[in-house]
């Protein structure tokens, strides 16, 4: 079980770092954006350096990147190329499977982080310190929140039509969500919309906690709880391996 | 490897409707048929990616379903497409898919043995059909299996990757394995098989060795061409067939229909010496499977085109008892004959393809 979780893990995120657009998706975009809005000042940041907003906002988004479409896309086109299939006849296993892309998903989350942590403190960011603990707690009930979704995507659409649908979906979520500008500046029903969805939960919990060293929200970690807990489990439900 | 009266439907429609098949270690079993018959549905009850909506399934004495977990290290499976990751090259899927395995194969002997050192590091999806069907077969067989399920293995590959694929299935055979292939092909199953079942409608139609098939669907002859108005019931007389066998085609044109043997070429050309008779091109025609295949699928037509296949037992698979062939030692073969005017084809003179590539390969488990 260890040998072939590993196998598949770096199998797993060998394919993802050599995958031109899964790079960019996870870390060209995230890091442009903060570097690109950082620089040229041109959305309302709200209070405080531009820089401590969109650090937390673009780590969100990298977040989402990764455990949500870069999982979606791949496992859709698995689907697609009987790749999913295939596995079920070897030794591999269900569970080892599933650990291995959860453990590939961590693994790039923690590349992001470093890399987006770098640029921004470059960019003069001075993280909270004391926010940490709680925002590595909320990290990983988005990642399994966001996986949900991705794999509920994967597991019921064509492929073409996955791709479509997480890139699109992935444009709403960073629109609505606080990663780009506060939720206070979107319109009151946006922003109402927005705070039952998992990815303005993740931004307004990271710029707290990161940037703010303050708590968590208490509707941040209701939502971002049910997300965890509701995603994964609609997606084993309907999930089609072929 | 065994399934007995298995049935599977997708909603109303049946695809397999009652199919037995049981094949041995060491031994290669062909399922042919249309595309439609059922085969793929068949196969992937046998491999455990489905359920039977009735009768029993065996593999190695366990359940595919309910002991999936014990048997997905010992058998090997081939899908008729697809199954590899699109951006992982030839290499990097056989060493990950070795891992999987406890006592796996040398992925880099496979890679070799399969022809695909080349192409080591090309991705999955710019690969040819050929290599595609290849890495494959090598995925299949890293795990060691003891049953090797290959469906359509050579769909879409060139004659070179066919020579591949037979000489591997051959060595497979060799080491123990059971290899239970579906093809549409015919030459294929009549290289690779030990024993071939014809499925049309869901159900077998006939099964034997392909020769008892060949055989059973007749279209042996000796043919010649000599001057026209011969005494066709003395040439009956001197080969030993009865009169209605013999005939006079065209004008001039010969045909002794029966099992060809050295014994009917040497009466022929015996009663045509006796009478220094002008000859010209004395051949045989042998039996083929394809052939046999024709006749029968055709004459299941109906059972073919129609979806819904509970009907097909009527002309087709009345087991009609041994065949008038010579080699009836493994059961029975259906050996009725439906229609008249035998196709009759000269023999595909395909070069022994078992010399010349054995040699290095034995050595490799």
């Amino acid at each position: 079980m260890i040998r072939r979780w590993a196998a598949q893990t770096t199998a797993e995120l060998s394919m993802s770092l050599r995958r031109g657009e899964s790079l960019l998706l996870t870390l060209g975009i995230p890091v442009v954006l903060l570097v690109f809005l950082t620089e040229v000042h041109i959305l309302p940041t709200g209070p405080g350096r531009p820089v401590g907003f969109l650090a937390p906002g673009m780590m969100a988004l990298a977040i989402m990147s990764t455990a949500m479409v870069n999982l979606s896309i791949a496992t859709g086109f698995e689907r697609g190329y009987g790749v999913l299939k295939r596995l079920g006849a070897t030794p591999l296993g269900r569970p080892a499977l599933l650990a291995a892309k959860i453990t590939a998903v961590m693994v790039i989350e923690v590349i992001q982080a470093a890399v987006l942590v770098l640029v921004a403190v470059a960019l003069g960011w001075r993280p909270s310190g004391s926010g940490a603990a709680a925002a590595v707690a909320v990290v990983l009930l988005a990642t399994a929140g966001f996986g949900g979704i991705g794999l509920i995507l994967a597991g019921s659409l064509r492929p073409e039509v996955n791709l479509a649908a997480s890139n699109g979906l992935w444009l709403v979520l960073l629109l609505v969500s606080g990663m780009l500008a506060p939720l206070a500046k979107l319109p009151v029903a946006m922003a109402d919309i927005a705070r039952v969805l998992p990815a303005a939960a993740l931004a307004d919990s990271l710029h707290r906690s990161l940037t703010g060293g303050l708590g968590v929200a208490w509707w941040a970690w209701v939502v971002l709880a049910a997300w965890a807990v509701g995603g994964p489990v609609v997606a084993a439900m309907i999930f089609r391996w072929e | 490897m065994a399934c007995d009266d298995l049935v599977v439907r997708y909603g109303t429609v049946t695809a397999v409707g009652g199919l037995s098949l049981a094949g041995r270690h060491g031994q290669v079993l062909a399922v042919l048929g249309p595309n439609g018959a059922g085969k793929t549905s068949a196969v992937e009850t046998l491999e455990g990616y489905r359920r039977p909506d009735a009768g029993t399934v065996r593999i190695l004495g366990l359940d595919p379903v309910a002991n999936h977990r014990e048997l997905v290290g010992r058998i090997g499976v081939m899908l008729q497409r697809g199954g590899v990751y699109p951006t992982m090259g030839p290499r990097q899927a056989l060493h990950l898919f070795a891992r999987y395995y406890d006592d796996p194969d040398d992925p880099d002997a496979l890679l070799d043995l399969m022809a695909l050192g080349p192409v080591a590091r090309t991705p999955w999806r710019r690969l040819s059909g050929g290599e595609q069907q290849r890495l494959s077969l090598a995925l299949a067989l890293v795990g060691r299996p003891e049953v090797l399920f290959l469906d359509e293995p050579t769909a879409g590959v060139d004659p070179e990757g066919r020579l591949v694929i037979r000489q591997v299935v051959a060595d497979q055979r060799a080491r123990g394995a059971c290899v239970v292939l579906t093809t549409h092909e015919l030459p294929e199953a009549e290289h690779l098989a030990d024993e071939v079942v014809i499925v049309a409608g869901g159900r077998a139609i006939a099964r034997g060795t392909p020769a008892e098939l060949a055989a059973a669907a007749g279209g042996q002859a000796v043919r010649f061409t000599a001057p026209p108005g011969l005494a066709l019931a003395e040439l009956a007389r001197a080969t030993g067939v009865s009169l209605s066998e013999v005939d006079e085609a065209l004008p001039g044109q010969y045909e002794v229909r029966g099992p060809v043997t050295p014994a009917t070429v040497a009466a022929v050309a015996g009663w045509l010496g006796a009478r220094d008779l002008p000859v010209q091109g004395l051949r045989t025609t042998a039996a083929t499977l394809e052939e046999a295949y024709m006749r029968l699928v055709t004459a299941n037509g109906s059972a073919v085109r129609g979806s819904a296949v509970g009907n097909s037992t009527a002309r087709g698979s009345a087991d009609s008892g041994p065949t008038t062939g010579e080699s009836a030692d493994s059961g029975p073969t259906t050996g009725e004959s439906i229609d008249s005017g035998p196709t009759t084809r000269e023999p595909t003179s395909e070069p022994d393809q078992t010399a010349g590539h054995g040699s290095g390969r034995g050595g490799r488990r």
